[in-house]
């Protein structure tokens, strides 16, 4: 393999992985608020790619579709933990999870139901030839993908690190019961997680579109790639999420280069197998995370 | 004529079926402090926990500064003027002391009466000045009791429950947050202290509570308590290791 086809498997590895990146700072955002794992996360990145489609054939500039799709899916998002969710908070976590299995199902039945079983494309955000960075041919599209998501986890972390919000928001995350004798309103912080998770695939979704098209049924995938990444990464921080996806994409795409495109899929089941075995905290996860 | 602050009347509560607490009652007054001994598990970080909104109760009521506040959210209370500092302490163990202190003044919009309360709880507890950027699980056992104190005093509470503030730490750090602890009375602060270690509590408490087995079994002025047979023999007596 020559240096400049190793550079374009890393690139597409780079592209892949920041896509993978915002679905696994969903998981990351809602389990830090809750503790439970949102199965039904992949299935807003279908809705954020679908739902923009849908807003362009009815007449929407792109942009507009685009942020609409995110927006209506971070709604989805809310509704799914106030409706769904929160009346049987008290059930355990696993009554939840399986909740948030059966809310995919749905998601996916009513996209197929209103949106037809075919593939659908989204036009290019700025469309034009493919630019070339040291040798490698880099589609505008992928700077669209790599500028949000470093748009998207810089807003996080700072929001995180430096605001009352964000301390609130990890204050949830070590103990609900804390924070709430802080006067933390725990309740909704769920809910922001939620709705903000939703936000974040939606994105992924709408975003990667316009190069690979995108379906009803492009949810499940994305769901397991987004989950790995977030895994890998440990579920602890938005750095940690996006790392674990940049990774898994450039694992992914070398794979494909060294191995067989064949493996492609199988290595983000090998990484998420080999990481709850060998490091079950994920490369940045403290053992032991305090959870009250 | 004393102020009531904090009154509890018939109050049962539990967790799921099974009751702990049932028929507690008591008051708190402005200025002072209230205490409540018994053994291990007779109940009293539950009645804590159920005053402060943690844990609903089945019975009875809960009345702040005149105000029925019975069954609220504890994010509510806090709002209200009712701290708790838990069993435990239940601090932000990862954040530093600043940002634990930062969100037990998460209810308050004034930043400079914030401020106020910062140079306040840091001048009880100097030691949090020093330690202000590091994390609070690596300070020592009495510094994080300190924290925790700081940080619900960080809200400005007119009444505070503690849970066992002494557990754990050496005699010159219990010297140290008890004397606080005396101070905060006496400006008004309504304390409602529940502790094993009854000499302790009945020292600085003005009235107090027995509590076994979930019920309230005697009540009276603290210097009282502190001359009854059976709580010597029982609890005083505990304490000096023979249980
Ligand atoms: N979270 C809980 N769930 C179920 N039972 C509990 C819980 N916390 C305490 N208990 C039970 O309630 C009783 C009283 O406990 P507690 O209020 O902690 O007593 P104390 O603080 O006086 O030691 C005990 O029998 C204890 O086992
Ligand atoms: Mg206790």
């Amino acid at each position: 393999m020559s240096s400049s086809e190793l550079l374009q498997f890393v690139v597409s590895g780079l592209q892949n992985g920041a896509v993978y990146a915002l679905v696994a700072l969903g998981f990351t955002l809602v389990y830090a608020s809750t503790g439970i794992i949102n199965f039904a996360q992949g299935e807003f990145f279908m809705l954020g790619g679908v739902l923009a489609v849908a807003g362009v054939r009815f007449g929407l500039p792109l942009p507009l579709a685009v942020v609409a799709s995110v927006l209506v899916s971070a709604g989805i998002g809310v509704a799914l933990e106030r409706f769904a969710l929160r009346p049987r908070r008290d059930s355990g976590g696993l009554v939840l999870i399986i909740i948030t299995i059966g809310a995919s199902m749905v998601l996916k039945s009513l996209a197929r139901h209103i949106f037809g079983p075919n593939e659908m494309a989204l036009p290019a955000f700025t469309p034009g030839p493919p630019v070339i960075i040291g040798g490698a041919a880099i589609d505008p599209q992928v700077l669209w993908i790599w500028g949000l998501t470093f748009v998207v986890v810089v807003a996080l972390t700072l929001v995180y690190a430096k605001t009352k919000l964000g301390r609130a928001m990890r204050a949830c995350s070590l103990s609900h019961d804390a924070a709430r004798l802080m006067g933390v309103d725990t309740a909704g912080v769920v809910m922001l997680s939620f709705g903000l998770a939703a936000a974040l695939g939606a994105l992924g979704g709408a975003v990667v579109a316009p190069l690979t098209q995108t379906a009803f049924d492009v949810g499940a995938r994305a769901g397991i790639k987004g989950f790995a990444a977030a895994i890998l990464g440990g579920l602890g921080s938005p750095v940690a999420a996006v790392v674990g996806g940049l990774l898994l994409g450039v694992l992914e795409s070398l794979s494909v280069g060294f191995l067989s495109s064949t493996y492609k899929d199988v290595i983000s089941l090998v990484v998420l197998l080999a990481v709850l075995f060998l490091r079950p905290q994920g490369l940045f996860g403290r053992a032991g995370k305090e959870k009250v | 004529m004393p102020e009531v602050l904090l009154r509890v009347e018939g109050l049962d509560a539990g967790y799921g079926r099974v009751p702990v607490i049932r028929g507690a009652s008591l008051e708190v007054m402005r200025g002072e402090i209230v205490t409540i001994i018994g053994a291990n598990g007779a109940g009293k970080s539950t009645l804590l926990k159920t005053i402060a909104g943690l844990v609903r109760p089945t019975a009875g009521n809960v009345t702040l500064e005149d105000r029925d506040v019975t069954g609220l959210a504890p994010e509510r209370l806090v709002r209200r003027g009712l701290a708790l500092v838990p069993e435990a302490r239940m601090l932000f163990g990862p954040m530093s002391v600043a940002e634990n202190l930062a969100l037990g003044a998460h209810t308050r919009r004034s930043t400079a009466e914030v401020a106020d309360s910062l140079k306040r709880v840091n001048s009880l507890f100097p030691v949090l000045a020093e330690r202000s950027s590091q994390p609070a699980s690596t300070l020592s056992g009495g510094e994080q009791q300190m924290l925790a104190i700081a940080r619900a005093l960080m809200s400005n509470p007119r009444v505070l429950l503690l849970d066992e503030p002494s557990l754990g730490l050496a005699p010159k750090v219990i010297a140290d947050i008890f004397g606080v602890l005396d101070d905060l009375r006496s400006e008004g602060l309504g304390i409602l202290l529940v502790e094993q270690d009854a000499n302790l509590a009945l020292k600085h408490a003005q009235r107090g509570h027995v509590m076994r087995s979930g019920h309230m079994v005697l009540s009276g002025a603290a210097s009282e308590l502190a001359d009854n047979d059976d709580v010597r023999l029982i609890y005083l007596g505990a304490w000096h290791g023979k249980e």
